[in-house]
């Protein structure tokens, strides 16, 4: 038996224990698609769209409640975990609002579940209070952020990066991120399995940003068979209750995690708290908790970075982008290096934190950045806040923001432009 | 923590913690706490299956007191989170704690939602009319023509009545009493506990520093006075005329009836599909 397949007996366990229902069969012939995945499944190439695969992810890495509201362009994913989360004794809920379903997350990853909501735009704009209270109580849980273009309502069904900000900064008071950002349908079910696996390493709320192309669009996927996914658990406290500390400064900043139920009778606020989560105002322990938060993400960044480098190699211009637009770029790059021109992509697999080493360490031979995205200029901030050394005219600016892609013809002239 | 007093209450809060309180002087929410604590000694439930949610105001900050699994949330959600963790630990008594700002104000949608799918969480909500941790404000309870802080030339919005608000949503046990009729609270409280679904229990309560300072209601004594005074049991509304009940608080249960329990419900659907995925 596998790894996940243990983990996901046991979660199915928890909840159906709670009732005489017994277990999911393994050997049942399943009527639907992702049902037939799951069941021992094996190495299997399938058809799907990303708000499908991002639901395969978090199924095989454990998810097993989900709360969420519908809107477009991100409804599939409830849609599909209606229907499999209860074959898996899971629970979905579909809650009255956004601001309820991170709440009801929350609430149930400190009862022990792995749990995640799926938004866009406006839906994502009300979590955000929600996302920083997970982030302060150190609660794991992941929210999916179909983004879709503009301000309010916008355009739902069009694509846009308007959020790549939001997602960093959105809940108020100075915390710090992580943000997954997947370029194709394959990638949204990998890093679906890996903001949950982050989720509980880090105990923290995890992003996944899709673009609204991505969630729609349908692609080949090849499917690791379920011994080859990695899974992820909370570290448990082994202590006994009253030694307890809900946030313990002593291991790596990655500390164990009791749920309700458990024994340990823990506290969690929202307010400024000490290590056993108590309410405090003494500033040293304010301090304390605050710089905790930071050090959990900047003392691991080699674990939480990951970036695609392509065509960097002997690159003159580089491109940075995240996304469907570095799938442009990769178009792109087709044609010019078919003319002759030397320009590479850098690809930020995890938007937040930024790449900064990486990234300063992949520019510092290439004469042009060009930065091609789908908002009115937020990663290209990031970009020249790391190449101080380059002139401004050097870091090139692409943006369309009228619910169009920009297609690799746009970045070729790009291209041509400033070579 | 040496010599620990043979009170219920004390084996149930958290000695080496946080105290002393938040609460001034003559407030309702350590009555409340206090009868919430004897409910569960009562009713000899295991403490490690209780969980204390609560979101934010000042009866919000009853739950860091106790031994409990304790959580205190954001302002209004607390029925929100409430229901993440009673749906994944469906055998855990989950107790709500809030008050009429957090919860009819801000959270007055999680509640009606909650109250709707009957969902088993037990409510307790401290109604003492106003905003008291910002400072007096008045909140959708605060009577009309009251003073408060956000209305200083007296309150011009009708009020809610709550226990009306969580029956219309469809709350399965409502009772309603004052912070002056402690024992009766404490019943309403294990009532609620051992009623299979969604229960909102309203504490009239007592603000005397600033609900009652900016009303001129006298002291503490004099609001708990009024409370007895001005409180009529549901069982004596039927052989009053009208006019004396008029502008009473009625206390007693309001509600008390049987539909079918959310996480019973949701269990049910999980039977339901996996027996299909088993044919």
């Amino acid at each position: 038996m596998s790894k996940t397949e243990t983990q996901t007996k046991k979660s199915t366990k928890k909840t159906a224990a709670e009732k005489p229902a017994k277990a999911v069969s393994k050997k049942t012939q399943p009527e639907s698609k992702i049902a037939e995945l799951q069941h021992g499944r094996e190495r299997k190439t399938v058809i799907m769209q990303g708000n499908e695969a991002v639901s395969y992810g978090a199924l095989d890495a454990g998810v097993d409640f989900f709360a969420g509201y519908p809107i477009t362009p991100s409804t599939e994913i409830a849609e599909i975990l209606a229907e499999e989360l209860p074959k898996r004794g899971g629970v979905f809920i579909q809650m009255e609002d956004e601001i309820a379903s991170i709440c009801a997350i929350t609430g149930a990853s400190l009862a022990g579940a792995k749990s995640l909501t799926a938004t866009s735009g406006p839906g994502f704009s009300l979590m955000q209070e929600g996302i920083g209270y997970a982030k302060i109580t150190e609660t794991p849980c992941v929210v999916v952020n179909v983004q879709r273009l503009g301000p309010s309502t916008g355009m739902p069904t069009s694509p846009a990066q308007g959020d790549i900000m939001q997602s960093r900064w959105g809940s108020h008071g100075d915390s710090p991120a992580i943000v997954l950002y997947p370029d194709s349908v394959k990638e949204c079910y990998e890093l679906s399995i890996r903001a949950v696996n982050l989720s509980e390493k880090y105990r923290t709320c995890v992003v996944l940003l899709l673009d609204e192309v991505l969630g729609h669009m349908r692609e080949s996927v090849t499917l690791p068979d379920m011994g080859n996914v990695r899974v992820i658990k909370r570290i448990k406290p082994t202590v006994p209750p009253h030694w307890y500390k809900h946030y313990d400064e002593n291991q790596k900043y990655l500390s164990p995690l009791a749920s309700f139920g458990e024994g340990y009778r823990f506290h969690v606020t929202g307010l400024t708290h000490d290590q056993h989560g108590f309410p405090t105002n003494k500033n040293s322990e304010a301090g304390d908790m605050m710089s905790r938060l930071r050090k959990k993400i900047s003392y691991n960044i080699r674990d939480l970075v990951q970036i695609e480098s392509y065509m960097m190699d002997d690159a003159d211009i580089a491109i940075f982008a995240a996304g469907i637009v570095a799938r442009s770029a990769k178009a792109a790059i087709a044609m010019a290096r078919y003319e002759g021109i030397k320009v590479g992509l850098l690809r930020p697999l995890t938007i937040w934190p930024f790449p900064d080493v990486a990234v300063r360490k992949m520019l510092l031979n290439v004469s042009t950045v060009i930065v091609p995205e789908l908002n009115q200029g937020q990663l290209v901030n990031e970009i020249r806040r790391l190449t101080k050394d380059k002139n401004e005219s050097d870091i090139v600016r692409l943006q369309k923001v009228n619910g169009e892609l920009i297609s690799p013809a746009e970045i070729l002239q790009k291209i041509k432009e400033v070579i | 923590m040496a010599n620990i007093p043979l009170k219920v209450v004390h084996q149930y809060l958290r000695h080496d913690k946080k105290f002393p309180h938040v609460w001034c002087a003559g407030c309702s929410n350590g009555i409340v706490l206090g009868a919430v604590i004897r409910a569960i000694a009562a009713m000899n439930l295991n403490r490690d299956d209780v969980v204390m949610v609560s979101g934010i105001g000042c009866s919000s900050r009853m739950p860091v007191y106790v031994d409990l699994n304790t959580m205190h949330t954001l302002h209004g959600r607390a029925i929100a989170y409430a229901t993440g963790v009673k749906m994944y630990k469906p055998n855990m008594k989950v107790i709500v704690i809030t008050g009429d700002g957090d919860c009819t104000a801000i959270g007055g949608n999680h509640l009606i939602h909650a109250a709707r799918r009957n969902l088993d969480l037990s409510v307790i909500l401290v109604n003492n009319n106003i905003y008291g941790m910002t400072g007096g404000q008045c909140s959708p309870t605060t009577p009309h023509q009251a003073l408060a802080t956000t209305a200083p030339y007296g309150n011009i919005e009708p009020e809610f009545d709550i226990c009306k608000l969580a029956m219309g949503a469809g709350a399965t046990h409502v009772a309603r009493t004052t912070a002056f009729h402690v024992a009766e609270m404490q019943k309403h409280f294990q009532a609620a506990l051992e009623h299979p679904g969604f229960s909102l229990i309203e504490i009239i309560a007592a603000c005397p520093v600033i609900y009652g300072r900016l009303n001129k209601k006298g002291g503490a004594p004099q609001m708990m006075k009024e409370f007895r005074d001005n409180s009529i049991p549901l069982t004596a509304v039927e052989k009053l005329p009208p006019e004396q009940v008029e502008g009473k608080i009625i206390r007693g249960t309001l509600r008390q009836e049987i539909r079918p329990e959310y996480t019973q419900a949701y269990a049910d659907l999980l039977d339901r599909v996996q027996k299909m995925g088993d044919e």
